[in-house]
């Protein structure tokens, strides 16, 4: 793999693109990665209302093989693949046995395989517990460096996509499909991390660059742009995606963080499940919540939350919303106060301001066509 | 990204225009490339005190927010109204129409703590932005 003269930090496929198109690298998980390329607003709006390319080749991913795959996936994830057809995709964590979220990560069931594809500053360590927990006939490896990952995300995704790759792009939310592409195996997803309709595209390390040049050219027409990390961060920020490492943590489980829907029912035995059940039962001590203030109040990580004047958490992951144009975050509040419908503040340096409960997303969610079925 | 050499400049990324007893300043165009979109720019009220790096004012951009540090003692005679409706000015013409606020300085001492372009060009050229090419110029339209 390329690596930098410094060596302890990696360079994607895609380095050499970023660096022609002007774009601001910086250190992200043990990688240089563009935070962005002209300006967050419009890369912003261009994933929003056109098509954007993000380079997420920083990603993990772990393949799980053997006869036993998916009986250990079932029982190491929150996911339940189990009788799952081969392009199934679901949203997933790993819990230690104290029900507090490992990582968050996709699983998608292949041929004669299993995908997890998990965060890149927890690729070790998350690759060390997959190996510590792993039973029966069933391995792991990780293919993290052999994988460009490309996330295509926009209202006019599809059409880019469809362009580069005809009906292969035909893929229901949450489904994948794999396709011979210059001799090699490639995964098309219809997954995301920004809250529109697009995919993310798992292609062999050398493909990158020739798909991603693939990507810009065609995509001219539709106006797509490149998409740096600082973007990527404000969009999941509008839809209430957790971003590991600020909403989401050891420290907290799947009923604080309102990933409930994320363990799957019916499951048998999986690592966590009593932990997990018992906060599931006995409700959570804190909540993660949205907050919405004004185009001058910007909440940050870390600021307080107060409610009728006495602190009541603090927020998680804060900015300003390119969409709403005002200063939006989420953060953890004291599970006695989260239903209430106003008295909100965020501790801004020196002053408090008014900051208004949203529950969900922050602008509406287009990662589905009207009337498509997931 | 411009130094004009005209101006002076401080550690924190900010540029001082000395007219007679009045300081100009704002924030460079290291500064604002650093920040990215600026979304909001809290400015003093006219007539505040302020000391030599304190903290006079913010700066939010989308994914960050910093403070802005008054160069030097004095009292605040005029901020630019123009960055409450349209704060990314700073980010287009940094030097120019992104002017923050200028104080009537108090110590003519505090000048010498003031850094010259040269000086300034050093500590941008030492950020550890390798790459970046920063010219000391006369007006930053020579530049462009």
């Amino acid at each position: 793999m390329p690596e930098s003269p410094e060596a302890a930090i990696r360079r994607t496929a895609l380095w050499g693109e970023h660096k022609k198109a002007g774009a601001k690298l910086v250190p992200f998980a043990g990688w240089e990665m563009p935070i962005q390329y002209s300006s967050i607003r419009d890369e912003h709006q261009a994933v929003r209302e056109r098509v954007g390319l993000f380079d997420v080749s920083h990603m993990g991913e772990f393949l799980i093989t053997g006869p036993d795959r998916v009986r250990e996936t079932d029982r190491i994830t929150t996911a339940k693949i189990e009788g799952k057809e081969p392009g199934f995709v679901q949203y997933a964590v790993f819990m230690n046995e104290k029900a507090g979220i490992i990582d968050d990560i996709l699983v998608y069931v292949l041929e004669d395989a299993v995908l997890l594809v998990v965060n890149a500053a927890n690729r070790a360590k998350d690759f060390a517990w997959v190996r510590s927990v792993i039973e029966g006939d069933a391995a792991v490896v990780d293919i993290s460096d052999t994988m460009t990952q490309i996330a295509v995300q926009g209202p006019r995704s599809r059409e880019l996509m469809t362009k580069l790759f005809g009906d292969s792009a035909s893929l229901p939310y949450y489904r994948s499909g794999v396709l011979r592409h210059e001799g090699a195996d490639v995964i098309l997803s219809r997954t995301g991390y920004t809250g529109e309709y697009g995919y993310e595209i798992y292609a062999p390390w050398d493909q990158g660059p020739g798909i991603w040049r693939k990507l810009m050219q065609e995509g001219a027409e539709y106006g797509v742009l490149p998409i740096g990390l600082g973007a990527r961060d404000s969009l999941r920020m509008e839809m209430g995606y957790c971003l590991y490492g600020n909403d989401i943590d050891e420290t907290t489980n799947p009923v604080e963080a309102g990933l409930v829907w994320v363990v799957k029912p019916k499951k048998t035995e999986y690592i966590g499940k009593e932990a997990y059940l018992h906060y599931k039962k006995n409700g959570a001590e804190r909540v993660l919540m949205g907050f919405r203030l004004s185009a001058r109040e910007i909440p940050r990580r870390g600021y307080e939350v107060l409610h009728a004047g006495e602190a009541v958490g603090a927020i998680t992951s804060g900015g300003f919303s390119p969409s709403c144009e005002v200063g939006i975050g989420l953060g953890y509040v004291r599970a006695d106060v989260a239903k209430e419908a106003g008295g909100f503040m965020v501790a801004i340096r020196n002053k408090q301001a008014e900051a208004t409960p949203v529950r969900g997303s922050f602008v509406p969610s287009s990662v589905k066509e009207e009337g498509e079925d997931s | 990204m411009s130094i004009p050499v005209d101006l002076m400049y401080t550690r924190e990324h900010e540029w001082v225009l000395i007219e007679d007893d009045i300081a100009t300043f704002g924030i460079t165009d290291f500064a604002q490339s650093e920040l990215g979109d600026i979304v909001f720019v809290e400015l003093p009220e006219t007539e505040t005190p302020v000391e030599q790096n304190e903290p006079a004012g913010t700066i939010e951009a989308v994914k960050t927010v910093a403070d802005l540090f008054a160069p030097l003692s004095g009292e605040v005679v005029e901020v630019n109204e123009l960055l409450a409706d349209d704060p990314d000015t700073v980010n287009r013409d940094p030097y120019g129409d992104g002017w923050m606020v200028k104080l009537r300085f108090s110590d003519k001492t505090e000048l010498e703590d003031l850094l010259t372009p040269e000086e300034y060009k050093e500590i941008v050229d030492e950020s550890g932005e390798d790459e970046i090419e920063v010219d000391v110029v006369l007006d930053e339209e020579e530049n462009e």
